[in-house]
């Protein structure tokens, strides 16, 4: 009987638990957070129950299923408040698993090393938020985070809020806010109808129809949504302006590929604006684990949710964004296999037939909301891009300048972008964009063939610990 | 004009035990004053709650900063903890008693002149805490 090691409960960690105990293995299933659900069924937590909850989210009877089943399961450990920082790369097996479990940040923590027979990497995605003028004033949010607020804190982040970026997922974090007090002044999405068009549906807006037949969210808000919250195309937020906090937003018309359209800017007051132009999967775990990126810049996987690893899998938003259907099928999977079935099984079936259905479906949403490249068009000399080190474009493009452009090595040490504390979770892909317009040949590029070629999803810890915590002895679990 | 807590009397999904008056109140130090949330809250749900925006510093251009991505990937909402430094307010639950103060660290500050280490006033991450 297998030993399977899930890190990630989310829906796709969720799925991969059930499954693989239904096979029959063994299963540990670990999260960083106190709380089951991962980023999409975050809820107020066990202290605050809410009678209710289920308004909030989609599907939320699929996840209280799947947590009473596993809670309830002698065979199922789950752990939680365990950070996993570190895996080993070994080679045709998983290596062991770095983890410290406790409070966030907390003072001595408790060590644990796991050496499974199988690992399910399902850590999930974060969102990737452009840079604009003025978006490190307080009262900007990333669009997850003014979900993740509404949902698990019942906390509106203000009450004129404007939602801008690109994605459908902008919709529901619209719907969030307006059912947690805010009013939506707006969604600017910065697609035009003929991408979306192209991309997915004839009417964007028939996103809440679908939304409407899950039945979730409530008469009332999806009222609220469709008749009072316009919902804008090809428009983007281009400045955020305020001394020592946001107090109005900038939009602007943006054409096909997101360049601002001169002349057609207008100012909207706010107290909060939330922004995000779709997701960034993370990697750092699969990569310490060895597992080989697709083109895009996803874990790549082949059709038993396998890594390039062997008896080392990847499920959800790590292995590309599908939503969470695409991630609880591809969970599934990865479970059963990970615990030694066989995707040819018949009990699989369903599973590998919504995979196909919800993958071809998130590639059309990229397709029709991926980030374009005229987007730097609204970018100043002054524009922070790396929040943590405060890198302006400017500095950024100075280094570029200073060193040749040669790699991502050298820009980032000349200007110290995404060199600091969030090790370049935020910036780095832009760093990357920036870096790769501004000398399509360098060494780390897109189109570099090297193997080891360096993208900043590359961190030698994945989760910043404090020393006294790497000194300490870890117990073997 | 401030982010907000929604009372649990005008919440549609109903959440137990919330608003003034009710059971699992808890109150935080921030800064020597107090604040109040509920049980389960993060230290950045307290601090929004009660209409703050934004409580770090920054070192390079002392600006402030609050939440910004809300699930602990950002590190721009770092606060001391009942002592312990760089804690994410986003991710942290907030204990009844805790103090918490604001969070500053001012770049060291490079002697002129070569062969002179620099000096910190108050260094990052100092007191044995590794970011790496
Ligand atoms: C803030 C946020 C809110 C979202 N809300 C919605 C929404 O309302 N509707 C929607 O359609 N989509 C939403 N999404 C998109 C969402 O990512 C997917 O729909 C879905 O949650 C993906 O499931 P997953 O299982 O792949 O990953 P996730 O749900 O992201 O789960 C990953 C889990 O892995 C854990 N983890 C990550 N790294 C570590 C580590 N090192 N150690 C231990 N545990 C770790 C995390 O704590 C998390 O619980 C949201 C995304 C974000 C970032
Ligand atoms: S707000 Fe990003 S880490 Fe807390």
């Amino acid at each position: 009987m297998p030993d399977v090691l899930i890190i990630g409960a989310g829906p796709a960690g969720l799925a991969a638990a059930r499954a693989a105990r239904r096979v029959g293995a063994a299963v540990t299933l670990l999260d960083a957070s106190d709380e089951l659900g991962g980023q999409y069924w975050r809820h107020l937590p066990a202290s605050r129950p809410a009678e209710r909850e289920n308004l909030l989210h989609h599907g939320w009877s699929t996840f209280t299923a799947l947590r009473a089943e596993l809670e309830a399961d002698t065979g199922c450990t789950i752990v939680r408040g365990a950070n996993v920082w570190a895996i080993e790369t070994r080679e045709g097996r998983p290596g062991a698993v770095f983890v410290v479990v406790g409070e966030p940040d907390g003072a001595n923590r408790e060590q644990r090393v796991f050496e499974p027979d199988a690992l399910v990497i399902a850590t999930g995605a974060y969102d990737r938020t452009l840079p604009f003028p003025g978006w490190e004033l307080p009262g900007v949010f990333t669009a997850g985070a003014a979900q993740a607020l509404a949902k698990g804190e019942r906390v509106a982040i203000g009450s004129r809020v404007l939602v801008a970026g690109a994605g459908p997922f902008l919709l529901p974090v619209a719907a969030s806010l307006a059912a947690t007090g805010s009013t939506v002044v707006g969604v600017y999405e910065a697609n035009r109808v003929k991408a979306l068009m192209a991309g997915w549906l004839p009417k964007p807006w028939q996103v809440l129809r679908a939304a409407k037949k899950g039945g979730e969210l409530g008469g009332y808000v999806l009222n609220h949504l469709q008749h009072r919250i316009p919902y804008r195309l090809g428009t983007a937020v281009v400045r955020a302006e305020g001394t020592d906090r946001v107090e109005s937003v900038t939009l602007a018309s943006v054409d096909a590929l997101w360049a601002p359209i001169p002349g057609t800017e207008r100012t909207v007051a706010v107290d909060a604006v939330c922004v995000g132009h779709g997701f960034t999967p993370r990697l750092e775990l699969a990569i310490a684990a060895g597992c080989a990126l697709d083109g895009d810049d996803f874990v790549g996987v082949d059709e038993q949710q396998q890594t390039s690893i062997p008896s080392v899998y990847a499920a959800g938003e790590i292995t590309g964004i599908g939503g969470v259907d695409a991630a609880l099928a591809e969970g599934e999977i990865a479970g059963h296999v990970a615990a030694g079935g066989s995707v040819l099984d018949a009990a699989l079936r369903p599973a590998v037939a919504h995979r196909r259905t919800y993958r071809s479906f998130g590639r059309r949403i990229e397709d029709a909301h991926g980030v374009r490249a005229g987007w730097r068009g609204w970018l100043t000399d002054d524009t922070v891009v790396c929040r943590c080190e405060e890198v302006t474009y400017g500095a950024l493009r100075g280094a570029a300048t200073a060193t040749g452009g040669e790699s991502l090595r050298s820009i980032k040490l000349a200007s110290r972008a995404g060199l600091g504390i969030c090790q370049g979770r935020v910036c780095g892909r832009t760093v990357e964009d920036v870096l790769d317009s501004l000398s399509p040949g360098h060494s780390d590029g897109p189109r570099s063939a090297a193997e080891d070629r360096v993208r900043t999803d590359r961190r030698p810890i994945a989760l910043p610990l404090r020393l006294g915590e790497l000194a300490d002895e870890p117990t073997l679990s | 004009m401030s982010p907000f807590l929604l009372p649990a009397s005008s919440d549609p999904i109903r959440p137990a035990g919330g608003g003034a008056g009710g059971g699992g109140g808890i109150r935080i130090e921030v800064d020597g004053l107090a604040v109040d949330g509920l049980a389960g809250q993060t230290i950045a749900g307290v601090l929004l709650g009660s209409g703050t925006l934004a409580w770090r510093t920054t070192s390079k251009n002392a600006r402030p900063r609050g939440v910004f991505c809300g699930i602990g990937v950002c590190y721009d909402c770092l606060v001391v903890v009942n002592g312990q430094r760089d804690v994410r307010a986003c991710q942290r639950r907030a204990a009844d008693g805790d103090a918490v103060s604001t969070q500053y660290d001012v770049l060291p500050v490079v002697a002129e002149g070569p062969g002179d280490a620099p000096t910190a006033t108050s260094a990052p991450h100092a007191e044995g805490d590794a970011r790496a």
